[in-house]
């Protein structure tokens, strides 16, 4: 696996106006994510991972210090260059799936080539290998309220990764989810990992997503409590 | 651009009910619009058509005193035929009519008239003046449906006619009713009582004289006859222009809160919208939209309500118009005594200028009544938008 620095933050400070002062939701934060990477901020709610991981997703921008991602500075992007990083590079997976509801399944899937103008017929390729890592191509056409709520998140993982992005962002993937379809759904990331070389950053406090994490970001209050490393065949896929 | 047209297209077909009642309304809108204004084109060209063929051709030349809104000035409103008409009139190019005051007294009832003196075998004017050319111990007339009405004639009626002659003496004749006719304008019947021009010049020692020329051609240059006023078409028509515009400012109001209920139905679906998708709208940008593009993208979708709607009106409305056009549209109450010139039948005409002009002025309402709420997610937070948080 190729060792270069994927996500560099330095000294980032993220504050929220709250009543009369501000409320810091991270602290001088210094960290490093390489390329290939399963790694998971972990940490209570209100310690700060969903805030850090927006900002890395180019979705909120820090208060002080930096965020590179793909070489990209966060704070200096204008919102169309915001915009495009995310939409070439980055590839978002949330906690309650954020499905298109009146979008079919390829529908939701092919979005992220549609914003790249990628041509149809390598689009359907595209979409189907995707149905086709998730184990979903059977169900093309459903719409999601047909789907139960491990599909749906298989789905979302789909559009994160049809169009191969360096990056893919889960914030709380399993929160919603069965303890069964948590391991299917990370078995799938794990396996996406691997065969694709896809950087994976996780915001969770899920001890099932912790335990396949190769890299343990700890935060509490803001800051990073510790980090700890994972050998990969130390990781747990039950 | 597509793009937004491709995902508003998916967005609003997935949104079914909500989608197709607002659909049906801006549909309805189209159709009634469209119609409406079809018969006000259509009252516009039938009033001067019928104008044309009963009355003033293709323009008149008046007397110098003549004023038709006072029959006082019909006294010493005739003067000879210009030199400069009389090949014209030869010709059935051009017909003169002598106007007198006069009083009718049908079945003992009195009734002021104008009596118009005009040729029997004229062909310019629809007006059947054929059957004035009878040879009859009496005054041969022709009247018009809404004086035969007013009067209580019917045709082959006697009544008592009574004129003056240029020196002011006043005379007195039997009239016989030798036809009625029905034109739909009001000017050309209502109190109006048509007898050989000859005759009525030798009633009233006018001879060779004339109140009015209508010639048939109307060619905008003519020259200026002292004496005689030339009234083109176009100013004779004049008065049914302004009718009808009045008609369609106070029409406009309807359109306004017929276009009105519409984009409100439209404002409240965007507003909802937004109001529930938010966690939609953070995915967009999620996946690489920037806010602006998913303003273009609402209000994408709410233009193509219009799109969708000139659809529909389309598929429904296009056979009503047309059977529309065919068929006509009775009004329910008698237009006789409306006092301007309709048609009881008035038939819709539409023209590709009223259906664009109509289609884009409520494409163009609905995009603005879309883009309006739809500036609320350019100032969104897309961290708060996802998790669905209401702002």
């Amino acid at each position: 696996m190729e060792n270069s620095v994927i996500i560099s933050i330095e000294k980032l400070v993220k504050q929220f106006p709250m009543g009369q002062g501000v409320f810091t939701a991270l602290n001088e934060i210094d960290l490093t994510v390489q390329k290939g990477e399963f790694s998971g901020l972990i940490g209570p709610s209100g310690s700060g991972k969903t805030t850090l991981l927006n900002i890395v997703g180019s979705l909120d921008a820090p208060t002080r210090g930096e965020a590179t991602v793909l070489g990209q500075p966060i704070s200096k992007l204008g919102p169309r260059e915001a915009a495009r990083l995310r939409k070439e590079n980055l590839g978002f997976i949330f906690q309650s799936y954020n499905l298109l509801q009146v979008h079919t399944v390829y529908e939701n899937v092919e979005f992220p080539l549609l914003l790249l103008n990628i041509q149809a017929a390598e689009r359907r390729k595209m979409v189907m290998d995707a149905l086709e890592w998730v184990g979903l191509t059977s169900k093309e056409k459903s719409k999601p309220p047909q789907l139960s709520g491990g599909e749906c998140q298989r789905v979302a993982i789909a559009r994160a990764m049809v169009k191969r992005p360096s990056l893919v962002l889960a914030d709380e993937p399993t929160a919603n989810l069965d303890a069964a379809n948590s391991h299917h759904i990370l078995q799938t990331m794990v396996k996406l990992n691997e065969e694709l070389g896809t950087t994976f950053l996780f915001a969770t406090h899920d001890e099932k997503v912790i335990s396949y994490l190769r890299r343990k970001i700890y935060l509490l209050d803001g800051k990073i409590d510790k980090i700890e490393h994972v050998a990969v065949n130390d990781t747990v896929p039950s | 651009m597509r793009l937004a047209i491709q995902l508003a297209y998916r967005n609003l077909i997935g949104a079914g009910l909500r989608t197709w009642l607002n659909v049906i309304v801006l549909s309805f809108s189209f159709v009634v619009i469209i119609w409406l204004k079809g018969i006000m084109a259509g009252w516009d060209h039938q009033a001067k058509n019928d104008m044309t063929r009963w009355e003033i051709g293709g323009g008149q030349y008046w007397h110098q005193a003549y004023d038709p809104f006072d029959p006082m000035t019909l006294e010493d409103s005739h003067a000879p035929i210009p030199s400069a008409l009389s090949s014209e009139i030869a010709n059935d190019e051009a017909e003169p009519i002598l106007m007198v005051q006069g009083t009718i007294y049908p079945k003992g009832r009195m009734q002021s008239v104008i009596i118009r003196g005009i040729r029997p075998g004229q062909t310019l004017l629809d007006v059947p003046t054929q059957s004035l050319d009878t040879l009859t111990e009496v005054i041969p007339a022709v009247i018009g449906s809404v004086m035969a009405r007013t009067s209580r004639l019917e045709k082959g009626d006697y009544a008592v006619l009574r004129w003056r002659d240029v020196n002011g003496t006043f005379d007195a004749a039997e009239v016989l009713i030798a036809d009625i006719f029905a034109s739909n304008v009001p000017s050309a019947e209502a109190g109006q009582i048509y007898i050989p021009l000859e005759k009525l010049r030798s009633m009233t020692s006018l001879q060779g004289q004339a109140t009015l020329v209508t010639f048939r051609d109307p060619e905008p240059e003519r020259e200026a006859i002292p004496g005689w006023t030339l009234k083109t078409k176009a100013e004779l028509t004049k008065q049914i222009d302004e009718l009808i515009k009045t008609k369609t400012t106070a029409q406009s109001i309807f359109y306004f809160i017929l276009l009105l209920l519409a984009m409100l139905a439209i404002f409240d679906t965007q507003v909802l919208s937004i109001f529930r998708r938010q966690k939609e709208i953070g995915t967009y940008i999620a996946l690489g939209y920037t806010r602006q593009q998913v303003v273009g993208l609402f209000t994408v979708e709410g233009t193509m309500h219009a799109a969708l709607a000139a659809v529909m009106a389309t598929a429904y409305g296009l056979p009503f118009l047309l059977w529309q056009a065919k068929v006509g549209w009775t009004m329910p109450m008698d237009t006789s005594q409306f006092g301007m010139a309709i048609a009881q039948t008035l038939f819709p005409v539409y023209t590709v200028g009223l259906v664009v002009t109509t289609v884009l002025i409520i494409t163009l309402t609905t995009a603005i009544v879309s883009y309006w709420p739809s500036r609320k997610i350019a100032k969104m937070n897309p961290t708060e938008a996802l998790r669905g948080k209401l702002q």
